[in-house]
């Protein structure tokens, strides 16, 4: 049930959607492929489920080389940000397909698709066609269906892309918690940090077709291999060209050592934490994020000049 | 309640006097012809043997090109919007050839090919094969000048829909057989029907080609619609209008199957 990316490149034309990817996803975890549009996440999602070929490199599904398997051989669940709904079946035939091509018994059908609409809350639901669902509902039916063959491996490409924001975010969580009964190894492809960190094992970051650094979310936040993942995963203020997280910013009223000189431009207090605004003495913007203790401390105000010094900085080399 | 402005009356009595000159008008006279002086006249012209024997080469023809250009149509729809490969819009534009070409100009390029001294007329000759006035030679000339329609009315169709519900149903075990009968054919089964409806009108009415072709025997290889022109030539109206009466009742009915469908189409 584990999955192994071993040196995968995909050209399209000129254009190197892939360049010499390798990874590996943990049976049973619920790992994230994040990076920006264009970075070649949803094509390394598409190559593993066999829905794209690679032009070199493999694929290994729970040690078997699934590199030349024709994606119906491959025993993956397949989530698609559009919902791929089969309109002209209602909501149970859609949960059923997969497991009526594989010709199983009709009872045993019709046992797995009731509980598979329990699991994603859609009991009731059953006979409605795709087009009589909400987006969210579509999404959890795509899921049901996905799931229904008992996939080694469950893959979900942006599934709450199309999704409002509030959907989303119940979507996510609800994500999660399916994992945790579920356990199927499950990879999923967002352009979201947020959504990334909140929910995954794992993630890999993608930039340019190159994987650019592979961990626990808390690693990729606290200790990022790249310029590029420090200022894609989270925030990153740029001090007198060391890349800083707002938190790691410390403010002084008086002038100290290697300090750089910044005025405030605003503040504004978000619960426990305050975000500061400043320019430099270039113009260029820079945030800070204070404990409101400190804050408090410091009596700010608008158009106060400080001094801003990193208490923990990154250089990259380029 | 508005009151209709008067543009849009004018416009629609525009529309109305335009079909009423050029579809209804005629129909219309036809059919006061050949009931002019009763049913007699126009059912014996219908049950002379020659006649009978028109119409049953009619359906024939139509019987066989129908599905083939259904199952050509749909194949050629799958390969202009599934498939990436050099020469496709070549392929495209050729779909399209028998809606530009003059029928006419169809059946003497079929002589040039099928005739005696053409490319393959030889071997046919050969094989003791007669092509050329009789039904292969007719059969292929309703093919070619009934192939786009399905095809037509299917491109459209698959674009809209798209390939995801069909990588959808690979990733879940479906080969590409069960694909295409359990996902591609339904999705399209509205547009594939619409397409038939259609062909087999262009089927039945087909006339210049298969005039050229056929050789217009009496009673071997003359469809309806050449048998209402020699009755016509014979100064046999009443058969020619009854002929012709019928063939529009099958337009007709061909139309009433089309907008019966049509309603459900917009519901699926």
């Amino acid at each position: 049930m584990s999955i192994l990316v071993h040196h995968v490149s995909k050209r399209f034309g000129d254009f190197a959607a892939l360049d010499d990817v390798s990874l590996e996803v943990e049976s049973g975890s619920l790992a994230a492929l994040l990076g920006p549009s264009g970075s070649g996440k949803s094509t390394l999602l598409r190559i593993v489920a066999g829905l794209e070929w690679p032009d070199a490199g493999e694929i290994v599904l729970s040690g078997r080389d699934a590199t030349a398997l024709a994606p119906q051989k491959r025993e993956v669940g397949f989530v698609f940000q559009h919902y791929a709904a089969f309109k002209h079946m209602t909501v149970r035939e859609n949960v059923a397909f997969g497991l009526r091509v594989r010709r199983r018994p009709k009872a045993e059908i019709r046992e797995r698709v009731d509980e598979l609409l329990g699991l994603v809350q859609l009991q009731g639901f059953g006979d409605r066609y795709p087009a009589q669902l909400s987006g969210g509902q579509r999404q959890r039916k795509a899921l049901a269906r996905a799931l229904a063959p008992e996939p080694q491996v469950l893959l979900l490409d942006e599934p709450f892309g199309a999704l409002d924001a509030r959907v989303r975010a119940e979507l996510r969580e609800w994500l999660r918690r399916l994992h945790d009964v579920v356990h199927v190894t499950t990879v999923f492809v967002t352009h979201d940090q947020e959504e990334a960190m909140e929910i995954s094992d794992q993630i890999a970051v993608l930039n340019h077709g190159r994987l650019e650094q592979v961990g626990p979310p808390r690693q990729l936040y606290d200790e990022p291999a790249s310029e590029f993942v420090m200022t894609f995963v989270g925030d990153a203020n740029l001090v007198g060209g060391k890349l800083v997280r707002p938190h790691d910013l410390e403010l002084l009223s008086e002038p100290a050592g290697d300090a750089v000189e910044a005025m405030i431009v605003r503040a504004s207090v978000l619960g426990r934490d305050t975000k500061v605004e400043l320019h430099d003495r270039d113009g260029a913007e820079v945030v800070a994020l204070l404990t409101r203790d400190r804050y408090e401390e410091l009596e700010l105000w608008r158009g106060q000049t400080v001094w801003i010094r990193p208490r923990r900085e990154r250089v990259f080399a380029a | 309640m508005r009151r209709p402005r008067f543009g849009k009356l004018g416009l629609r009595s525009v529309a109305l006097t335009y079909l009423a000159l050029i579809l209804v008008g005629p129909l219309a006279i036809v059919f006061w012809r050949t009931f002019e002086h009763g049913f007699a006249p126009a059912w014996n012209a219908l049950t002379q043997p020659d006649t009978i024997h028109a119409f049953e080469l009619t359906l024939l023809i139509t019987a066989i090109a129908v599905p083939v250009n259904t199952v050509f149509g749909i194949v050629c729809a799958l390969v202009i919007v599934r498939r990436r490969f050099p020469g496709k819009g070549l392929l495209n534009a050729f779909v399209d050839l028998p809606l530009a070409l003059s029928p006419v100009v169809v059946g003497l390029s079929m002589f040039l090919l099928y005739g005696r001294n053409g490319w393959f007329g030889g071997w046919f000759e050969d094989h003791d094969i007669q092509f050329l006035f009789a039904l292969p030679a007719m059969v292929v000339a309703t093919i070619f000048v009934s192939l786009p329609f399905v095809a037509r009315e299917v491109v459209p169709t698959l674009r809209e829909i798209g390939d995801e519900q069909e990588q959808a149903a690979r990733t879940l075990g479906a080969g590409s057989l069960q694909t295409f009968r359990r996902i591609t054919l339904p999705s399209i089964r509205w547009a594939v029907i619409y397409g038939v409806i259609l062909t087999t009108a262009r089927c039945l009415g087909e006339y210049g080609a298969v005039a050229v072709v056929s050789g217009r025997i009496q009673g071997q290889t003359e469809t309806a619609t050449l048998r209402v022109e020699e009755q016509y030539e014979q100064f046999n109206l009443a058969g020619a209008y009854a002929i012709s009466i019928v063939l529009a009742l099958m337009a007709i009915l061909v139309l009433v199957a089309m907008t019966a469908i049509r309603p459900k189409e917009g519901a699926a």
